[in-house]
């Protein structure tokens, strides 16, 4: 049923790549996404697939999973290939009336449905690795110095943690009323659209009271407490580097020279 | 007529590394007519197999039968036959959605392509069965009712399908005594009357002892013990521990007066038949 949606898609697990900091993990993956933009080459591109193979081998995860990062993406990726493999001027390889498929296109269009592969790759690893809940907290201290220039950092990640925090108590909640409903005879998946969303009323209708009361008793219970903002607030978990952090930035960083290099002296 | 579970088993999540078995191999008939409550702890896979009876979950293997109709297959009478096993969550007050009682209440019958007089003549006495006069209260919203009353417009929303078989999932869960007590009284004058099918869960033992001719000790996803509420106290306790689940204070209080060596006999589980017992004790005694 619907609690069986994961939520973001954390796969727990104790690799390397889990264990990193997540500012370390935001920060090299930024890194990583903007030098597969400097790969033209054929070894550009081979040095580029062997860095994501070594990514991945270092998050553990089954490789099946991260293949199944990029199924819902697959349309773009082929769309990508088919329209550069159109559209690339070159010496044809077939012709039909005003079409053709020209030899650079394909090569093209091979290179850069790569490049959307290994950017769905990399970013996946990241909230395959990263559990939501910290991956804020990276946020949050992240965009800290930005505080000064009036960026209400905490705020927003206070914001981010509380509809986390909620997405899995409001589809259980959801859930339940479904089937609630659905024990009193209601119907809904059949009927055609105008029917079907009347339909979503006795479902809708206890959703949005309950969503607003847990609102207002969270409110309550923050005030409480005292909550007022992120000024001088402490916290349980402190987020710390190691030096595994150091060595993960730099090899993104010698990655990203290196393409760099390559890309400049030709190779 | 009865509900028949033939080895049902059920795991949520199968194949994600939240995978987590809720209840396994369960194989138990409940006749038409009885009055079953489940006991057990949280997380003891209640909740889970009652989900079972009208087939809000399917097993991941193993078969629920109504009536001798798999609830798994996909067919018309399936879906009717499902609908004959009325269903109260837990805190069944926050499913409530329409502008007025009325609606509210009609929504299952409705759903049951009733026709009108026939929903309404159902509403009417669907409320009058849960103490909420129609008059009154029929065309009020009942978003502005106190907890107890919410509760009992949902209640009557389930009966106002008239099912045969009644499941109730803790309904007294967050009311005070008096709420409590005139649910359970409704609950039980519905069983009474209408000789439909109770099956209770609570982890209220001293419900479940005055009011269920049968009970099912749930621990771990597996019916541990399965018999009337007298033996289930009397059996093992070590084995109701383990359940996590606590004797009745009047079993507690038997057992303490027999422990003293006063003679009762040991399936006393009423105040009332305690009281009795005593006194015709006292009787003998006065009459040395």
């Amino acid at each position: 049923m619907l609690t069986d949606i994961t939520l973001g898609q954390y796969y727990p697990g104790d690799s390397f790549l889990h264990k990193l900091d997540p500012r370390t993990k935001i920060v090299a993956t930024l890194i990583f996404i903007c030098s597969i933009f400097l790969a033209s080459t054929y070894v550009a591109y081979g040095v580029l697939f062997l860095s994501v193979l070594l990514a991945v081998g270092l998050s553990r995860l089954p490789a099946k999973l991260v293949a199944r990062s990029v199924k819902p993406l697959w349309v773009i990726v082929v769309l990508t290939f088919v329209i550069h493999a159109f559209s690339t001027p070159g010496a044809a390889l077939f012709e039909w009336k005003f079409i053709s498929i020209t030899d650079a296109g394909v090569q093209q269009g091979v290179l850069m449905s790569l490049r959307l592969v290994f950017l769905i790759v990399v970013s996946s690893l990241l909230t395959y690795t990263t559990s939501p809940i910290v991956l804020t907290d990276g946020i949050e201290s992240l965009l800290n110095p930005l505080r000064r220039f009036g960026v209400p950092a905490h705020e927003l990640a206070m914001m981010m943690t509380i509809a986390l925090r909620f997405i899995p108590t409001l589809l259980e909640e959801t859930d339940r009323i479904m089937k609630a409903q659905v024990a009193r005879g209601a119907d809904f998946s059949s009927g055609h659209l105008l029917k079907r969303a009347k339909n979503l009323l006795p479902l809708l209708v206890p959703l949005f009271i309950s969503a607003f009361r847990r609102a207002d008793e969270l409110a309550v219970a923050m005030e409480a407490r005292c909550y007022r903002g992120g000024e001088n607030r402490t916290r349980l978990h402190q987020l710390a580097y190691a030096p595994r952090d150091g060595v993960a930035l730099g090899g993104v960083l010698a990655l990203t020279l290196a393409l760099a290099w390559m890309r400049w002296s030709g190779l | 007529m009865s509900i028949k579970l033939e080895a049902v088993s059920y795991t949520y999540m199968p194949g994600t590394p939240y995978e987590k078995r809720a209840i396994s191999d369960i194989s138990l008939e409940i006749e038409k007519g009885e009055f079953v409550a489940i006991i057990g702890h949280t997380g003891s896979g209640k909740s889970t197999l009652v989900q079972h009876l009208n087939g809000l979950l399917h097993p991941t293997s193993g078969r629920v039968l109504v009536d001798d109709i798999d609830l798994a297959a996909k067919t018309p009478e399936a879906k009717k036959i499902a609908r004959s096993v009325g269903m109260v969550f837990q805190y069944p007050e926050h499913q409530l959605f329409a502008e007025t009682i009325y609606e509210d209440v009609a929504f299952g019958p409705r759903n049951l392509k009733l026709d009108e007089a026939e929903v309404r003549q159902r509403v009417e006495l669907a409320m009058e069965f849960v103490g909420l006069d129609y008059g009154k209260f029929a065309h009020r919203s009942p978003f502005h009712l106190s907890g107890g009353q919410m509760r009992r417009v949902a209640i009557a929303g389930v009966i106002a399908m008239q099912p045969d078989y009644l499941v109730l999932d803790e309904p007294s869960a967050g009311l005070d005594p008096a709420a409590r007590n005139a649910i359970f009284a409704e609950i039980v004058q519905l069983y009474r009357t209408r000789g439909i099918t109770v099956i209770l869960v609570t982890h209220n033992m001293e419900e479940a002892a005055r009011l269920a001719d049968r009970m099912l000790v749930m621990a771990k996803g597996e019916v541990r013990m399965d018999g009337k509420p007298k033996e289930v106290f009397r059996a093992d306790r070590e084995l109701l521990h383990a359940a996590g689940v606590d004797v009745p204070r009047m079993v507690e209080l038997v057992d303490a007066l027999r422990l003293k060596g006063i003679d009762i006999p040991e399936d006393t589980v009423s105040v009332d038949s305690l009281v009795r017992e005593i006194l015709a004790r006292q009787r003998r005694e006065n009459a040395c």
